[in-house]
């Protein structure tokens, strides 16, 4: 079965590992992903809080590309939880007011696109990983166990949260990643902040409210002991990650907990070499937790930054 | 006066309502007029403690037109769009849709600048000048861009994570442009004149 494939920014770069995981992992199982031509930033939760108009129109036009590109089954997935929710809510709206879609496409026009909403299926990776593909299948493929390793699987909101279309799992109380670490072979842990908010942008607009948020998500996964928590967003997976040490700082806390995504950890269970999983991008060093499941992750040359590349952002050239 | 000279009368001053402005700028049925005031939205709140007011509180001041001091309050700022409330809501309330209202409302009459968010409506531009240029988000660009203009004096604050995502490979330092701006561009700003017209 063919898909569109919607990346989405952060898979480009900050998450890259999330993508060639994801890659690596659905590889086996004969499903294929086509990546939208030339798609465009889904706008996050900060177009709708500018322009009503210009954030749907913006979504709608990767909702036109993907209507030419996934087959007849007109399926769309997005690994991250953010563009789900935004393609997700997108086709509802214009599904349920012809008003909305007649100025969307007006404006749609414009750049030569139309687009007929009530079709498009809007995916999740993990949706995708558990149902379509299964866990039989996953199963059937696990050649190292994670034995041994306790995981806390962690969901955040927008995956399970409005739960406007295709609700695939609990909205309180999700457990379809639990079942996947499970037949994984790792000890899962059932802690109670699973579906709880990392924040998304207030660290930047809050600081206090934002490390607040992450510190209590850290809090409940280590009082339950956890090796390693797994995300399913780049978003949450950034958050917990690049943040951990501000929050140790802030709070006088010693978190150390290793944020995997699952594409990684299913990757492992199924034998491929964490070098091709996009494992040792984290901030939060994953070796020691892995290296109790047997898992050997090479020391990644740190590339020491130049001068020139301080952290200033540049213009591209013009094309 | 006639029970039709009131009525009459009645129509011709009754202003659209605060509440109605709010449930008209809100896409799809937003259900903000069947509020019990039960107060699971606030409950369910992960930034509420920091709030000025909890959503319930909130939508009782949108019911009784107190318009200034609903698009003042920090609470639109605070929400993280985790749609604990929107799920939990008995009466199926739109509340995060609500929010994003509450925050274009904010902004478009200038109230934003009085609440204790007021840097909140800049990092949102910032994100957005990036998407709209080059049809990409840009975090290099928006962590310095924003930091610049909003925190200067925590730029040297940000540095480590910078370099951190540096060293790691996790950041561009060029954007990413996609290969059709101009026709991004063009469908963006005819939704930006026809949101004019609402």
């Amino acid at each position: 079965m063919k898909y569109g494939y919607y990346p989405g920014c952060s898979l480009e770069k900050n998450a890259a590992s999330y993508h060639v995981s994801a890659m690596a992992a659905i590889k086996p199982f004969g499903i294929e992903f086509v990546e939208l031509d030339d798609w465009n930033c889904c706008g996050a939760t900060e177009y709708i809080s500018l322009n009503l108009m210009a954030s749907y129109a913006l979504i709608a036009r990767n909702l036109a590309i993907a209507a030419k590109t996934a087959d007849a089954n007109q399926q769309i997935v997005a690994p991250c939880s953010a563009c789900y929710l935004n393609l997700s809510k997108t086709e509802k709206y214009l599904t349920e007011s012809p008003s909305l879609t007649e100025k969307v496409n007006i404006a749609l026009k414009e750049g030569g696109l139309s687009y007929k909403p009530g079709n498009m299926r809007v995916r999740h990776l993990l949706d995708i990983v558990v149902n379509d593909i299964g866990y039989d299948a996953i199963a059937s493929k696990v050649t190292k166990p994670l034995k041994g390793l306790r995981v806390a699987p962690y969901y955040g909101c927008m995956i399970v949260r409005p739960s406007l279309t295709s609700q695939f799992d609990d909205p309180e109380y999700p457990v379809t990643l639990d079942k996947l670490m499970q037949v994984l072979g790792a000890t899962v842990i059932d802690y109670p902040m699973k579906a709880h908010c990392c924040g998304g942008h207030m660290t930047q607009i809050s600081q206090a409210t934002g490390l607040e948020l992450i510190r209590q998500l850290l809090q409940s996964a280590a009082d339950y002991e956890t090796d390693v928590i797994v995300t399913l967003c780049p978003m949450c997976q950034l958050n917990l990650d690049a943040y951990q040490s501000d929050v140790n700082k802030y709070f006088k806390t010693k978190f150390n907990i290793p944020i995997l995504y699952f594409t990684q950890l299913m990757g492992l269970a199924m034998g491929i070499e964490a070098r091709n999983l996009g494992i040792g991008k984290e901030f939060i060093d994953a070796r020691p937790a892995l290296a109790k499941i047997g898992v050997e992750v090479p020391e990644t040359a740190k590339k020491k930054p130049s001068k020139e590349e301080l952290p200033m952002p540049k213009m591209p050239e013009e094309v | 006066m006639t029970t039709t000279d009131m009525a009459l009368k009645t129509s011709t001053t009754t202003k659209t309502s605060f509440m109605e402005e709010v449930i008209a700028a809100t896409p799809g049925e937003s259900r903000l007029n069947y509020c019990i005031q039960c107060g699971t939205c606030g409950g369910s709140c992960p930034s509420g403690p920091d709030m000025d007011h909890t959503p319930r509180a909130l939508f009782a001041m949108i019911r009784a037109g107190m318009k200034t001091e609903v698009l003042k309050s920090n609470t639109p700022w605070y929400c993280v769009s985790c749609y604990y409330c929107t799920s939990r809501c008995p009466q199926e309330i739109h509340i995060t849709d609500i929010m994003y209202t509450l925050k274009r409302m904010a902004i478009d009459e200038g109230y934003f600048r009085e609440s204790t968010a007021a840097d909140a409506p800049g990092f949102s531009q910032t994100f957005i000048f990036y998407v709209e240029n080059f049809g990409r988000s840009f975090e290099m660009g928006l962590a310095t861009a924003y930091k610049l203009m909003h925190h200067p004096l925590d730029m040297f604050a940000v540095i480590p994570m910078g370099l951190g995502m540096m060293a790691k490979n996790r950041i561009d330092i060029i954007p990413k442009r996609i290969k059709a701006v101009d026709q991004l561009k063009s469908i963006l700003k005819k939704a930006k004149e026809l949101e004019a017209q609402l």
